[in-house]
């Protein structure tokens, strides 16, 4: 994990901070970052969020289509997840197509809203077989000081949550708009908890300069009967197996405090 | 999710005719492609995928070159042919993700430091597909990166767990990935206890996914067994060679 962003000399700090169970920033070990949620700020769009965490922010853009099913799920709408890293976002974000990091982050995402069953999908059904509503989710990093994941699941759950369904009627198989709109339909609540591995200890909520020291890092979605929905470990260290079980219970308690605050937006 | 299939019997036989803690038949090759520094092939239930390491050698691009390390570069990719419905060619955001996740996972295995300034080059092709390829896809290339003669401080093993028609089982195929509840995808270093992949989709309660954990771990082991036995009976293939040819 070498950077030109962050100095040896700040990295060790960083480490034998964190060794000795304290932080750069004065957070202790399972704080996350203070956390604002605005829900509802596109208009154009059916559903939005922007969430700040500490300095990162991360706003997410819903937009409901039509289109056709998968073919093995005939009677689902359809959910894209997607994410921008914004070459604003980042002195070491380039514009061009997503690369990697993009790609993870965008299935992360997409596994905690998906196994979860976070939305409805059957209710999206127009026409079984033939025409579903598709939710593309547009995650679009602003500014890039670490934890994208857990931000990018938050802004993406309060985004769910204010979004629309426009009304429809059929005419002769074409869908056409009403006015009015309806919430879309949800079942469950999944938020990411993401841990960094610094020092042989597991910090919660990593901001930029200790991603810079990690050597690994484990993500945990959680959904709103304490069940876990999705897991990726990231990084190139290792975990043991009782660390894992270990974080696994503070995630439940940390997600607790994360949809409490989607809750209130 | 269970589409009226049934996954485990009354019996707790599985449809494959599995018991709930049992691998699928799994055979292991080392050394089969002549132009590779180090290749392997892994058989794993209908799974048929190829591993091949070339390196170190000059890191391309060049840029990407570390003063330090070696930069180890990992591509999984599935053949077109290799699903039921024909898949492109061009990688997917799936196959990019995986290949992170497997770069991930061999990278604490490596020691890179000694090889500074090249790159170490992974390539896994899935020739055919049934379920649990990324985790056979480590078994494979983490025997290739051996064979290729590359320093390690263990070899990865992989295996996933999860749940399915109601039971905890070990090595799912396709379908039981499919119409599950849970996969839990794990790479382990037994040596060291280390985990370098973890991944998790499905529902599970804490208490499962550590029952889950536990079976995968306990799957990874005898993949580990398996894996050296296959790097050793590469060597003694070759010792057979030499003494018939001394014999001559």
């Amino acid at each position: 994990m070498t950077s030109i962003m962050v100095s040896r000399i700040r990295q060790k700090q960083i480490a034998q901070l964190i060794a000795s169970g304290k932080r750069l920033d004065g957070r202790e070990l399972n704080e996350y970052r203070p956390i604002q949620i605005e829900a509802g700020i596109i208009e154009k769009a059916e559903g939005s969020a922007k969430v700040r965490l500490g300095r990162t922010e991360v706003m997410v853009g819903v937009k409901i289509g039509t289109g056709e099913p998968f073919s093995d799920r005939p009677n689902d709408g359809v959910l894209t997840v997607n994410s921008e890293f914004v070459p604003l976002a980042s002195p070491e974000f380039e514009a061009g197509p997503p690369g990697e990091e993009s790609m993870e982050l965008a299935r992360v995402v997409d596994r905690g809203v998906r196994e979860s069953k976070a939305i409805d999908l059957e209710k999206l059904c127009i026409i079984p077989g033939k025409k579903v509503f598709v939710v593309f989710v547009d995650v679009y990093v602003l500014n890039h000081d670490g934890n994208l994941i857990d931000a990018s699941a938050l802004a993406t759950l309060a985004a769910l949550m204010n979004t629309k369904v426009f009304r429809y009627e059929l005419k002769d198989g074409e869908v056409e708009k009403k006015p009015g709109f309806v919430a879309l339909p949800m079942k469950n609540y999944p938020v990411a908890v993401t841990f960094a591995d610094i020092s042989g200890k597991l910090v919660v909520d990593p901001w930029l300069d200790e991603e810079e020291v990690m050597d690994a890092r484990l993500t945990i979605s959680i959904d709103k009967d304490g069940r876990i929905c999705a897991m990726q470990k990231g990084g190139t260290g290792t975990l043991s197996p009782q660390q894992v079980i270990e974080v696994a219970h503070v995630a439940e308690e940390k997600a607790k405090e994360l949809r409490g605050l989607v809750v209130k937006s | 999710m269970s589409l009226g299939t049934v996954l485990v019997s009354e019996e707790g036989i599985r449809k494959d005719g599995r018991k709930l803690n049992e691998l699928r038949p799994m055979k292991l090759e080392v050394g089969i492609l002549s132009n590779a520094d180090g290749s392997a092939y892994v058989e794993q239930g209908k799974n048929k995928i190829l591993a091949a390491v070339y390196g170190p050698r000059e890191v391309h691009p060049r840029h990407l070159a570390l003063p330090d390390r070696a930069v180890l570069q990992c591509r999984y990719h599935m053949a077109p042919f290799s699903v039921e419905e024909r898949k492109s060619p061009a990688p997917s955001r799936r196959e990019v993700e995986l290949s992170k996740v497997i770069r991930e996972a061999l990278e604490p295995a490596v020691f890179l430091e000694k090889f500074p300034r090249t790159s170490i080059d992974v390539f896994i092709e899935v020739l055919q597909a049934d379920g649990g390829t990324r985790c056979a896809g480590v078994t494979v290339a983490s025997l290739a990166l051996a064979d290729a003669g590359i320093p390690m401080r263990d070899l990865v093993a992989a295996c996933a767990a999860g749940k399915a028609g109601g039971h905890l089982v070990l090595d799912l195929n396709d379908l039981e990935d499919k119409e599950g509840e849970a996969d839990v995808p794990v790479a382990y270093m037994p040596n060291y206890g280390a985990v370098a992949l973890l991944q998790m989709d499905g529902l599970l309660t804490i208490e499962e996914f550590k029952q889950t954990m536990d079976l995968a771990l306990e799957g990874c082991k005898q993949v580990y067994g398996l894996q050296k036995e296959a790097l050793k009976a590469k060597y003694l293939a070759v010792r057979a060679e030499v003494e018939e040819v001394e014999e001559e």
